[in-house]
Formats: C-alpha cells, structure tokens, sequence
C-alpha cells in the first residue's frame, strides 16, 4: 500500500531526540565506565610498583585475559539471545585435554586446533538442539550438560595428564610467544572478538540474536527462525569454547580432567559485569571482554599491589554485584526519563 | 461483478484440544474496505487472525489471496502475502530502536549481505513522514506509549506493502486524540486501496470507521453484512445472541457514612493534593485521561507506592504509608488495571489466583486448608459466573472477560469495605460487561463503597453516583451524577474547565 496524502504534520516536540541521546550514551558509558575502572585500576597499580607494567607485566595481563575474553565473547551471543551455557567450562576442559591428546600422539598443531573447535561446535550444536528444541530453560539444561560433559571427559581421561613436555615445542612456544609485549594468543582473541562484534552490529542474522534476547514472541511473529538462530549462537558459543580449549593448552601446557571446572562462573561474572542483560536484547561483546580483562586483571594488580591473593575472589563478587546495581539503577533512570518525555510530548499536544 | 476479495477465508475449523475454537468460519475482505470483526471474548477472533497471521494453522478450510488458495507455513508466509497483523499488545524489540524494529529481518543490504544502517534509518524517516508522525528513528522502542508503538507496527506493515491490515484491539489502551489519529491514519490507507481487518469492543469506532462487518459467536460465524443500515442493538444481539438487558444497571442505593477518606495526598511529581471521600453504597467514579495519574492515586491509596504526603482513613482510623496488607486489613481492595501483569498469576489455576487473597484466613496453624480455599474459591467463582472447565485450571486458559472476573472474585473473597477498581471492563466484551456492572452496583447496594477508575466515558456516566475528574495529577471537577455529561467531564479532563 501507499500513502500519498499527506496528513497535516504534527507539532514538533522540542527535545525530539532527547531519549535517543541519552540512552546513547548510557550505553556507550556501560562499557566506558569499564574501561575506566580497569584504567584506574592498572594506573593505581602502577603507581605503586613500577614494575607492573614492564613488558612481561603487560604480556602477562593480556595471556591471561586472552581465554576469558574468548569464552566470554562466545557466552554474550548466547546471552544476548535471554539464554545462558553453563557448559563452557567442561567444554573448555574437553577441548584442550583432546586437543593435548592428538598433539601427543604426534598430531600437527593446526589440525589439533581445528579438532578442538569441531569438539567445542559439538558441544554448542547439543546445548543448542536442547534448549531450541526442548523449550526448557537453559540454565537447567546447561546445567545438565555440564555434568554430562564432564563426566565424559573424566570417564575419558581418568587420571592422565597432558603436560608441557607431552605436546611439541612449536606449539607451546607458540602459546608464551608474541610480537613485543602483544602475544599471539591475545592477538587471535582480539580478531575473533572484532568479528563477532561485527557481525553483530552490521548482519541481518546479529541482529536477529538482539530481536529474539529483547522479545521472544515478537520474534517469532516477524518470522526470524528462532530456533535457529538460539542454535547458532549455542554453537558459536561452543565453537569459542573449543578454540579457548586449544589456547589454553598452548598457554598452560597442562591439562587434566578438572581442567576448566567452575570456569563458568568466571566467564558468566565477565559477561554481566561488561553489561551484557541477563534478560537479553542489551549489551556488546566488547563490554563482555572488558569485563574479562578487567576480572583477570585483578588477579595480577593483587600481588603486584603486596595484597594476599585470597582478596580475589571476593573483590570479584563485589564488582559483580555492584555491576548488576549500577545496571538497575540506570535501567530505572532511562526508564523513569522516556517516560518524562512521553508525558511531556503529550502535553505538548504531539498526538492533537 | 467485483475483483475476487484480497484476502479470504472458507470453511475454517480450529480445535485447541477438546475446545472448538473455530467452526465452518468464512469471511472476505475487500480492498479499500474496512471489514470489522465483531464478537464477545472467547468469541474465536484472535484465533483468526493468528490464523490469517500464520501463526496457527486451520484444521480444516482454506485461505485463499486474490482468490488463490494459499497455505501458510508461518508469519513470514502471511508477511509475504501482504498481510499485516497489529497485535493488541504491540509486538516490538524494545532494546531495538524504532527504525530496526520496522526492518527487522528485511534490512536494506550492501555488499556482502551486510546491513545498510544509513538506508534503514532514513527509510523509515520516509516511512514517518509519509504517515505524518513525528517520531525518532532512532529511538528505542522502550519507553514508547502504546499508540506510538502502533503506529511503529503501522509503519512496519506500509514497508513491505501489506494490502491487508489486520488489527486487533488497536483503540483499548489509547486517549480520544491518539485514537484520532490513528483512524485518520487508517482512512487513508483505505482509500489507497488497503483492506482492514479491525476489531474492537467500542460498538461506536465499528460504526464509525467500517464498511462491513462480520460476527462470530462461540467460533461459528453468525453474520457477515454492510454496517450501514444496522443499529447498535442489532450489533449487540448477534454478538451475545439475546437481549441484553439494561446496559448500566445502576441501582438507587442509601448514602451511608463515609468508608474511604483521602486527604491532600501528594506523590512528587506524579499527582498533587488529592483530596475526597467515597461513602457507603456509593460508586464514586473517577475519571481522567490516560496519564493523569488515577491509577498512580490508587496504588498510593492502597499503599503499593509511598506517598508523599497526606493521609488516607478507611472508617476512620488512618492507614500505614506503603503497606498493602494493612490496607487489606483495614477492610481495602484494589482490582488492577492490568489483570494479566498485576492481577493474575496466569499458569496458576482459578482456585489458586482466587485463595491467594486468602493465604491467612484460610490457613491452620499456619498450613495452608487445601479444602477451604477451594470451598472458598468454588463458592465465589459460581457467584460471578467464572466460565471454566474445571476450577484447576490455569487462568490463563481463560477468555479476558472470565480473566477479568476472576481478579474480582479474589478481591471479594476478602470482604471488602472499600473496593477500588481500575478499569474493570477494559477489554472485555459486552456481555461480561454488563455482568461486572451489574456485580458493582449490588456491592454499592449491598453498603460497599465503590471507587471505579475509568476511561469508558459512557461507563463512568452510567455507573457513578459522583465524578471525579483528574487532569495532569489534580482533582480537577467533582461532578454529581444528575449533572455529569460527556461535555462536562472532558472539559474538566483535558483542563478547559472553569
């Protein structure tokens, strides 16, 4: 159909892009704010032990951000779709333990890497199918298949061990080495995490994942293949999982059958304090792995700072908690302005 | 000879388990036709158009475009035959802004399939402008009142060329002026050819807007004729299929002594310095724009928001700021405007939602008596006629107006003194609401008194022995009934009273 006619237009209200604006920046502050509470947190740091940012300090801080922030990246597209894979901690134990095993057994490297990928899509592509196809809440059926992929894994590994000296000097190097103070590892997060984020913003099939996270039912009824698309990033988010599996054997160089265990509580804490909405639709990759390097950080700023690393944890919990509040309070804010503004523009007589 | 109908539906039969939801339904829509679909809740009309939607698919029948018959798979099937569905709740990404809500899943692309956020934005300026509406492409869905949210799903529905425009309930949630608009809107997507599907409760908008309407009644199709030459009456007997008795069956009752006392209450910046008394056996109305802050008034009242300043007195004795349960001691009870959010716990059943004004009275030794909330709940729901299979079910089964009559039935359970409620026919249909009227005006007669929130001018005109009028979060009038008119009380309701 089309209109022609036009209808007198309407008076203009005077703050038109008012609420626009504002949650605008809101959300660019969300993961601002982050960045400079981490920037605070290293400068501080600094201040008082020179020594933190040597060049083995910066290397030190991006190796051990770098697999957080890989299953961290993959855990904000599942997020982001209301949903949530418990799983990723097995996955990763999975992962790197078969990846160590085929390079033991004299294995190339990259088909080692692409093995634990195809491991981790695996894992995703079941996590997927469940929650998709089962209608169940996925942090029961995470839950299950957390258990049920770690129980393989230990049935599977028993009490072997893959160490450093197991695997080939190529790959481990690989795993500690970099350009300066850039590790490679840290270099093939940061493309994947630019991918994502790209792929989010800029195809239809990204922002598909925000329309279902926002509104289920409204998906549905604009006819984006919602099974589908929770599949995909199950398995993105498995494939992620895989991939972090393999870094983390080039990085550690050991691994067992508890490799991994409670890691997703780690990445699930980096996704929430980086603004990723647990009830969806909200939040960017990037803020997911903000928060992974700002979790892992704290590791380092502790005992650089002289502060008993038993702090960690705790400090960790109080950063998520206080990321939650802020999220609230600043939810409560923008609401509390759109509706200032509707109310405004009706007074005004926008809709006379 | 005419063109064969746009969109048409023969012999169509949809069963829900053991309930029958359509039987042998046909109906033709026209372009540049406005085709009303009338019918009481539960009458079938969602069903339909969640079929013509794709959302279910027909047991039986055949929906034919342009005179083929189509099959459709899903909403994307109905999208690409042209039809548009505006849901009574509009259906948006509310983290999404407004210009990717309308494109979504149709995005104008660039290179590589990757999305033209520049095209997006500026075709719906385009979309906007064509409509004569002033709204932000690039504003969040979040936070936009339901009649602009409409007017988003409109925009969407003009963007890939729907023909048919199917809308359920568009009118229910908006103020005289929006739905101005809107129809102003829709007449002329009508006369560029479009054919609309509109459903709606208020007899007049059908009679004012549409050429043709049908009626269903219990899923089967009762009439399909020309509006013109129809009175509302006739309307009203296919729908309910009887006569209905007086539509406001507002019995005389004895004034008795004041039961709620309200006095210079105050919430910053919501509403200011509300002042006035309900008396026994009296339904006091209060009436207002959407926005005015009456709701707002009565959640204060009852104490689910704070207030900041004033006081409230049931029988005289004051009332603790923000404690509902002293309010419900004290003999108060809220009927919510919203049933579906605030009223009812939809998956629990109607023995549930009714017992759970009554977890402390009808518990022992602080167990709950599994016998006496459901003698409890049986005994109220077959007071108000609750149409159901069995008291466990779930209420969300039900059809809005039972829903509706379920949020009254636990508030009356409690026996109260004062009954406040918001918007109780919104929604419902003609016949139920002639049940909750009448169901009002023996509470008033039976020395309750009543405070009823109302948008239904016609509604509050009929039921109210007084009105009271609020205008941007002030008292504005209090009119006796003998002299409330349309007139008088929106003049006082957009603030051009003396």
């Amino acid at each position: 159909m089309t209109v022609t006619a036009q209808p007198p237009a309407p008076a203009v209200g005077p703050d038109k892009a008012g609420g626009t604006r504002l949650v605008d920046r809101v959300f660019k502050l969300r993961e601002l704010a982050i960045l400079l509470v981490f920037l605070v947190m290293i400068g501080v740091t600094q201040a008082g032990n020179t020594e933190f940012l040597s060049e083995q300090g910066i290397k030190d801080l991006l190796l051990n951000a770098t697999i957080l922030v890989l299953v961290a990246t993959g855990q904000a597209l599942v997020v982001i779709t209301r949903n949530v894979d418990l799983s990723v901690g097995s996955t990763l134990g999975i992962t790197a333990f078969a990846a160590g095993d085929f390079l033991h057994a004299g294995g190339n490297s990259v088909v080692a890497i692409v093995l634990a990928v195809a491991l981790g899509v695996g894992c995703g592509l079941l996590n997927g199918a469940l929650v998709s196809l089962g209608q169940v809440p996925a942090l029961v059926v995470t839950l299950g298949t957390l258990y049920v992929i770690r129980g393989i894994d230990s049935i599977w590994v028993g009490s072997r061990q893959i160490t450093a000296s197991d695997l080939p000097g190529g790959y481990v190097d690989f795993g500690s080495g970099g350009i300066s103070a850039v590790p490679y590892l840290a270099l093939i997060a940061l493309a994947v995490l630019i991918a994502v984020a790209y792929y989010l913003r800029h195809f239809g099939g990204g922002r598909e994942l925000y329309a279902l996270g926002s509104n289920p039912e409204a998906a549905r009824l604009a006819g984006i293949p919602v099974r589908r698309r929770i599949l995909a990033a199950y398995t993105a988010c498995g494939a992620l999982a895989g991939l972090a599996g393999a870094l983390y054997l080039a990085r550690f160089g050991n691994v067992d059958s508890a490799t991994g265990n409670g890691y997703e509580l780690t990445v699930v804490s980096a996704v929430v304090v980086g603004g990723v909405a647990f009830t969806g639709g909200s939040g960017s990759v990037y803020g997911a792995a903000l928060g992974a390097l700002l979790l892992t950080s704290i590791n380092s700023v502790l005992p650089a700072l002289g502060v008993s690393s038993v702090w960690v944890l705790a400090i960790n919990g109080v950063l998520l908690v206080l990321a939650i509040a802020v999220d609230r309070v600043v939810a409560l804010r923008v609401a509390e302005a759109l509706k200032k503004r509707a109310a405004f523009n009706r007074r005004s007589g926008r809709h006379g | 000879m005419r063109e064969p109908p746009v969109l048409a539906v023969e012999g169509l039969d949809k069963s829900f388990g053991a309930v029958r939801a359509l039987h042998g339904v046909s109906l033709q829509l026209h372009a540049g036709e406005a085709h009303a679909l009338a019918g009481e809740n539960g009458a079938g009309k969602s069903t339909l158009i969640k079929t013509l939607a794709g959302v279910h698919r027909p047991d039986a029948g055949t929906v034919l475009i342009d005179g083929e018959p189509v099959t459709l798979h899903g909403p994307a099937d109905a999208r690409d035959a042209g039809i548009a569905v505006i849901y009574q709740e509009p259906t948006l990404f509310p983290d999404l802004s407004v210009a990717e809500n309308i494109f979504m899943g149709r995005q104008p692309r660039r290179s590589l399939g990757r999305i033209d956020h520049k095209a997006v934005k500026a075709a719906a300026a385009a979309l906007f402008a064509r409509l004569g509406v002033d709204l932000d492409p690039e504003q969040p869905a979040r936070g936009l009142s339901i009649a602009d949210q409409q007017i988003v799903e409109i925009a969407k529905a003009l963007s890939f060329d729907a023909r048919v425009l199917i809308m359920d309930e568009p009118t229910a949630a908006l103020t005289g002026s929006e739905v101005a608009r809107l129809f102003a809107v829709v007449r002329t997507l009508r006369e560029q050819g479009s054919a609309i599907l509109f459903i709606s409760h208020r007899l007049e908008e059908i009679f004012g807007l549409c050429q043709r309407v049908t009626t269903l009644r219990d899923g089967a199709l009762i009439a399909s004729e020309p509006v013109e030459g129809l009175t509302e009456d006739d309307l009203v007997r296919r729908m309910v299929g009887r006569d209905l008795d007086e539509l406001y069956p507002k019995q005389a009752t004895d004034i008795g002594a004041v039961a709620l006392s309200v006095r210079r209450l105050t919430r910053e910046g919501v509403f200011t310095d509300v002042s006035f008394d309900v008396r026994r056996g009296e339904i006091v109305g209060l009436a207002g724009l959407v926005g005015a802050g009456r709701s707002e008034v009565a959640r204060a009242v009852f104490g689910i928001d704070r207030r900041d300043a004033g006081t409230v007195e049931v029988d005289g004795r004051a009332l603790v700021n923000g404690a509902p349960s002293a309010a419900m001691a004290a003999g108060l009870a809220l009927v919510p405007e919203d049933r579906r959010a605030q009223g009812l716990v939809m998956g629990m059943s109607i023995e549930r939602n009714i017992g759970l004004t009554g977890l402390r009275t009808t518990a022992r030794a602080g167990l709950m008596d599994r016998r006496a909330e459901r003698s409890r709940s049986l005994d109220w729901a077959v007071k108000l006629q609750v149409k159901y299979a069995r008291i466990a079910d779930a209420v969300g089964t039900l059809s809005g107006g039972n829903q509706q009559k379920v949020v009254l039935a636990k508030w009356l359970a409690t026996g109260p003194r004062v009954l406040i409620v918001d918007e109780p026919t919104r929604g419902i249909d003609v016949g139920t609401k002639a049940e909750v009227h009448r169901l009002l005006s023996g509470l008033a007669a039976d020395g309750v008194a009543v405070l009823m929130i109302s948008s239904d001018l016609p509604e509050i005109l009929g039921m109210a022995d007084r009105v009271l009028v609020m205008h941007e979060g002030r008292l504005t009038a209090e009119i006796p009934r003998t002299e409330a008119t349309e007139e008088s009380v929106m003049a006082a309701a957009t603030g051009r009273a003396a």
